[in-house]
């Protein structure tokens, strides 16, 4: 039998590439792509626990995550495209009008 | 080693490597097909926690409907000088992967004192994960919740149709 620390391992290691992707890459698609993988490892997490406590609460809670991934991807893409066609591009550091 | 082992023992190293495949890779449609191949070894990661219905729900919401959304869109930009997005090596980028190691660390080290974590021998309960067993408990407990869920799913299409829109009049 898997320990639940294994899954809680394997979370934290696709949360932390995910962060690296979002502070590492300038590429607006890659680092929406990044923020996914993390939602993700918090959703094996919370599946995880859900499945060795034996309570549904988590797997419900997995499925609001989700619901709250597709509205934010709908709504961050939205924004990727608005920026492209103002600005011609996607790179992260030449966005930068409400940096001071 | 028991055949539930092994299988989340492949699924693990399968979802490690395409996330770090996701996140190394210039060009951003392989990124995304990668994604798709982390997000089934999680969807057979969950069916290792008997959690059905979730791994279900990530082929289908996750895999299916979500990542064509991103392809639409990596698509439709049609980014033809890709060299400008070029990441060079930077010693940001070092300070970055450190701290991240260090916070992982951090983290492993917290989970094996098993701090506010069940014990290993705990009995898993096999019954939680399937349909009738979340229905129950969206249907009842969390009813408010998934019914604010379809205001925040509307408000959301509004924003990305007035977002996305050519001029706002």
């Amino acid at each position: 039998m898997v320990p639940l620390q294994a899954y809680l391992i394997l979370s934290a290691i696709m949360f932390i590439i995910g962060a690296m992707g979002v502070v590492t890459r300038r590429n607006a698609i890659i680092v929406f792509l990044s923020i996914e993988l993390m939602l993700n490892s918090v959703n094996l997490t919370l599946v995880a626990f859900s499945a060795f406590f034996g309570d549904a609460t988590g797997q419900v809670l997995v499925f609001f995550v989700m619901t709250l991934a597709a509205a934010e991807a709908a709504v961050g893409l939205a924004i990727v495209i608005a920026l492209f066609r103002r600005k011609q591009t996607i790179n992260l550091d030449e966005i930068n009008i409400m940096k001071w | 080693m028991t055949l539930e082992e092994i299988l989340f023992y492949i699924f693990a190293a399968g979802g490690i490597i395409s996330a770090l495949l996701v996140v190394t890779r210039r060009n951003p449609i392989i990124s995304a097909i990668y994604l798709i191949v982390n997000f089934f070894c999680l969807a057979g990661i969950y069916l290792t926690l008997h959690a059905q219905f979730i791994a279900v729900i990530q082929i289908l919401v996750y895999a299916g409907a979500i990542m064509v959304l991103f392809v639409f869109v990596i698509m439709l930009l049609n980014l033809g000088n890709e060299s400008l997005l070029r990441d060079g090596f930077t010693w940001k980028k070092v300070a970055a992967g450190g701290l991240g190691f260090g916070v992982l660390m951090g983290l492993i080290y917290i989970f094996m004192m098993q701090i506010g974590t069940p014990s290993i021998e705990m009995e898993r309960a096999t019954n939680v994960g399937t349909v009738e067993a979340i229905g129950r408990v969206l249907f009842t407990r969390f009813l408010f919740p998934f019914e604010v869920t379809s205001l925040l799913l509307t408000a959301a299409i509004v924003g990305a149709i007035v977002l996305a829109k050519k001029k706002l009049d």
